[in-house]
């Protein structure tokens, strides 16, 4: 075995039932490189992550750090071997100081006695190293988001890290934060650490890595020298595959009326977005994850509030500052996490379908039961909602089924304008077809809709134009001869930002 | 497998435990009190049981309603104990007509369970804290306005509200059984009801259905006040005497029979029928305890284990179903 290479995965495979997250993965990670990852969203990037870390253990495959060999990990011995990781969520607790988080469950002691003095200095001797300047006595509270992560950092440092994992490090950073952290990168790597670095920004996998790998439906596609390579090739090896023609055909019904305009709509994490829909368009939200998409539909829908920026339905200003307001105007949103945002478990499936419009088959608050029964039904035989009768409760129906029961609750109200928010996350495809159709069927009866898909086969597939977000900024509009996964890919990574 | 098995076992065994269990108890509560007090059968004393059952029945129905949506209220007693002296006052010292000093004591209780409410919705202040901080502040009102004294001389007419029958059966049961009868009308018919389960389920589905939740919150506390202060008016008529710790502890008993009746702390899970039993178990074993004579200190230990089993076994058979 070559010397130089310090962590080496062999044929590591992964899976769940029904997925297969990692496929036969070989990696090699040489000594002191910094060696980007990348991949669209759900390749497989941080399945691979967690295997080193021992978060998870492969069904099959090797682990070798410097030489030893592992069938799997687990936290303590991955730590042990010297790797790290900076998640992007940061494992920090504010009300203490820099020092005492540096050595947080590992405290220097004498006795039983927290020996602080010398956690101060162990602290500023690493931040002497990095020439950083923070002071050690400092709450971690009052720190910005770029030195939480530099304390992040140190910490891995004090634990001896001789592999630091750097998971989308500069997704919370502002623009002058990022330098830092890229100088950061160098000064690890003069240092000798090796940095296993992954990002969407392909801009900086140029400016920092040295090799680059790229990982596509949990495989490994190709390990680039990223001086030998360049961005186009990137983004071609990781979108790869050739659309399949897996959606139902749709006659195009859009009229020229506008139904929804958002002018310089901003709030909650989005700015400055302004868009139009047409009555009978299917528009795609493209981006990547926490590109905005689903903050800018929760201004829509009244769910957060907007800062400026105005909305205009129907020809009318309009201003929801609720989805019960929303809903009134007719806005439905189907939202993301169908578990925790759709569904009522404990609920029955006609509970579930009639909750949104619960008050309007009621006089004199008294429920009409026929009436719920019979939109209940009806919506059971037109979603083929697979369930023996109306009386289960939506915990014991399958994930697609589920799905089905939160869409039919939002057509029960009859809105014009329905919102999906990744609505086939996690079903399979038979249920992802019969959504399909529906939504063919939706805008074939005069309904607008809006489809937020991380899926770039979906998006492009079922839109009729496709805008795309990042970091909550609109960053393109593609017409449907346009549309391309490279196009997409190219607008959802853009890293311009805001002057700030 | 065999283990998973035996887990599969245990798992339908608490369902059907919480489904019938509660009966059982029930049952079994009364062989044991028939078999050690000659008196616990005679039916003088099962009219008894029920009279007294009577004001932690009303009280329930706004408690469920509070469970359900997954909060609490532990200002029931001193609710009770607040308008038992406001009604008492108005009555015995200002001379008022019964029916407003009955009106005016229930706007008192209603307003208080809509400031809960306002509060819990608003302030984003935990139930437990906020209806903890009240408890202690309307306890306090009672022995402001009464002076620590019990307060008496009520009009003749007012007695029959808690001591009246009609035929063999008395009037307080028989307001129980009218405001047992609209808190399962609420839960079961009206729309709002529907909401009581699906904020109690999950809140953020339910804003999302376009559930107007905050307004949900305010009805369901001001419901509990509002009952609160019906079972605080049958208890001045029943005692004819106003006292400022006539409420004390009474949350206790009534969030006890609650949650024996089934309905769950965590809310979004219950029926009104089953908190019938609950709150028969509690007036049988209240009354088993006094006439078996035990010392209503170790009463109070009694009460203490019988809420922590029903609230440690709501939460175990959760833990077992979460962990499926």
């Amino acid at each position: 075995m070559e010397d130089n290479i310090i962590l080496q995965l062999k044929n590591i495979t992964k899976k769940y039932p029904g997925v297969t997250a990692l496929d036969n993965v070989s990696l090699d990670i040489k000594k002191g490189e910094v060696h980007a990852l990348v991949g669209e969203n759900g390749a497989g990037k941080s399945t691979l992550i967690k295997t080193c870390t021992g978060a998870i253990s492969p069904n099959e495959g090797r682990i070798i750090v410097e030489g030893n060999e592992f069938s799997e990990m687990n936290p303590k011995l991955s730590e042990g071997n010297g790797i790290s990781v900076i998640y992007q969520e940061f494992n920090l607790v504010g009300e203490l100081s820099v020092a005492e988080n540096i050595f947080l469950g590992n405290a220097i002691r004498n006795g039983i006695v927290i020996d602080r003095e010398k956690m101060i200095e162990e602290s500023q001797k690493i931040f002497d190293q990095l020439k950083i300047d923070i002071n050690p006595k400092t709450l971690v509270k009052n720190l910005t988001v770029g030195y939480q992560q530099i304390v992040e950092i140190a910490k891995a440092l004090s634990k001896n890290a001789k592999i630091l994992i750097m998971d989308e490090p500069s997704a919370p950073l502002t623009k002058s934060e990022l330098k830092h952290l890229f100088e950061m990168v160098d000064k690890l790597k003069k240092q000798g650490v090796t940095i296993i670095y992954i990002s969407h920004r392909l801009d900086e996998v140029f400016r920092l890595g040295d090799r680059v790998t790229v990982i596509r439906d949990g495989e490994k596609i190709k390990t680039l020298n990223t001086d030998e390579t360049n961005v186009d090739e990137l983004i071609n090896l990781m979108v790869g595959r050739e659309l399949k023609e897996t959606f139902p055909p749709r006659e195009c019904n859009i009229q020229d009326d506008i139904l929804l305009e958002a002018n310089h709509l901003t709030g909650n994490g989005v700015y400055d977005c302004s868009f139009k829909v047409k009555k009978g368009e299917v528009l795609g939200f493209g981006g990547l994850i926490g590109a905005g998409r689903t903050e800018l539909s929760e201004l829509v829908f009244g769910y957060s509030k907007i800062e400026s920026g105005e909305i205009i339905y129907k020809g009318e200003k309009i201003s929801p500052k609720s989805p019960e307001e929303a809903i009134d105007y007719g806005i439905a949103l189907v939202p993301e996490d169908r578990k925790q945002q759709g569904v009522l478990l404990d609920i029955d499936i006609k509970g579930n379908i009639s909750m949104s419009i619960l008050q309007r088959i009621s006089s004199y608050s008294v429920v009409d039961k026929t009436r719920e029964i019979d939109i209940s039904s009806n919506y059971r035989k037109k979603m083929n909602i697979k369930t023996p009768n109306l009386e289960q409760k939506v915990k014991n129906l399958s994930g697609g089924n589920q799905q089905k029961v939160v869409i039919a609750k939002w057509l029960a109200s009859n809105p014009d304008l329905i919102i999906l928010d990744e609505p086939t996350r996690g079903i399979d495809v038979g249920a992802k077809f019969e959504i399909y159709k529906l939504i063919n069927q939706l805008v074939a009866e005069g309904k607008t809709i809006i489809l937020i898909s991380s899926e770039m086969e979906e998006l492009i597939g079922m839109s009729d134009r496709i805008m795309v977000l990042a970091e909550g900024e609109i960053t393109g509009m593609l017409q449907k001869d346009e549309f391309s996964q490279e196009k997409i890919l190219n607008y959802a990574s853009k890293t311009e930002r805001e002057s700030d | 497998m065999h283990q998973k098995l035996k887990e599969r076992v245990i798992r339908m065994d608490l369902a059907k435990v919480r489904k019938y269990g509660i009966y059982i108890a029930l049952i079994v509560l009364i062989i044991f009190f028939s078999l050690n007090s000659n008196a616990f059968l005679n039916p003088g004393n099962l009219i008894n049981i029920a009279r007294q059952s009577s004001m932690l029945g009303i009280a329930a129905v706004g408690m469920a309603f509070v469970l359900l949506l997954g909060g609490i209220d532990l200002s029931i007693g001193s609710q009770i104990s607040l308008v038992n002296i406001i009604g008492a006052w108005l009555m015995a010292k200002a001379g008022m007509n019964p029916i407003f000093a009955i009106l005016i004591s229930l706007t008192v209780s209603t307003s208080i369970g809509f400031m809960n409410g306002w509060i819990i919705a608003n302030i984003k202040m935990p139930p437990l804290i906020v209806t903890l901080a009240s408890l202690t502040i309307l306890e306090g009102l009672a022995f402001i306005i009464s002076g620590g004294v019990p307060i008496f001389g009520f009009p003749e007419s007012f007695s029959v509200i808690g001591q009246g029958y009609v035929g063999f059966v008395p009037v307080p049961v028989i307001i129980m059984i009218v405001i047992m009868a609209i808190g399962a009308f609420i839960l079961n018919k009206t729309y709002f009801g529907r909401y009581f389960y699906a904020v109690g389920g999950n809140e953020e589905a339910s804003e999302l259905s376009g559930i107007n939740v905050k307004r949900v919150k305010y009805l369901v506390y001001t419901l509990s006040g509002l009952f609160a202060g019906i079972a605080g008016i049958v208890m001045l008529s029943r005692t004819n005497s106003g006292q400022a710790i006539a409420g004390k502890g009474f949350e206790l008993d009534v969030l006890t029979a609650v949650v024996l009746g089934g309905v769950s702390i965590t809310g979004g899970y219950g029926k009104i029928y089953n908190v019938v039993a609950g709150v028969l178990i509690m007036g049988v074993l209240s009354n088993g305890m006094v006439l078996m004579n035990i010392d209503s200190y170790y009463q109070l230990v009694i009460k203490g284990l019988v809420l922590m089993f029903a609230v440690g076994f709501d939460s175990y058979q959760r833990f077992v179903v979460a962990s499926d």
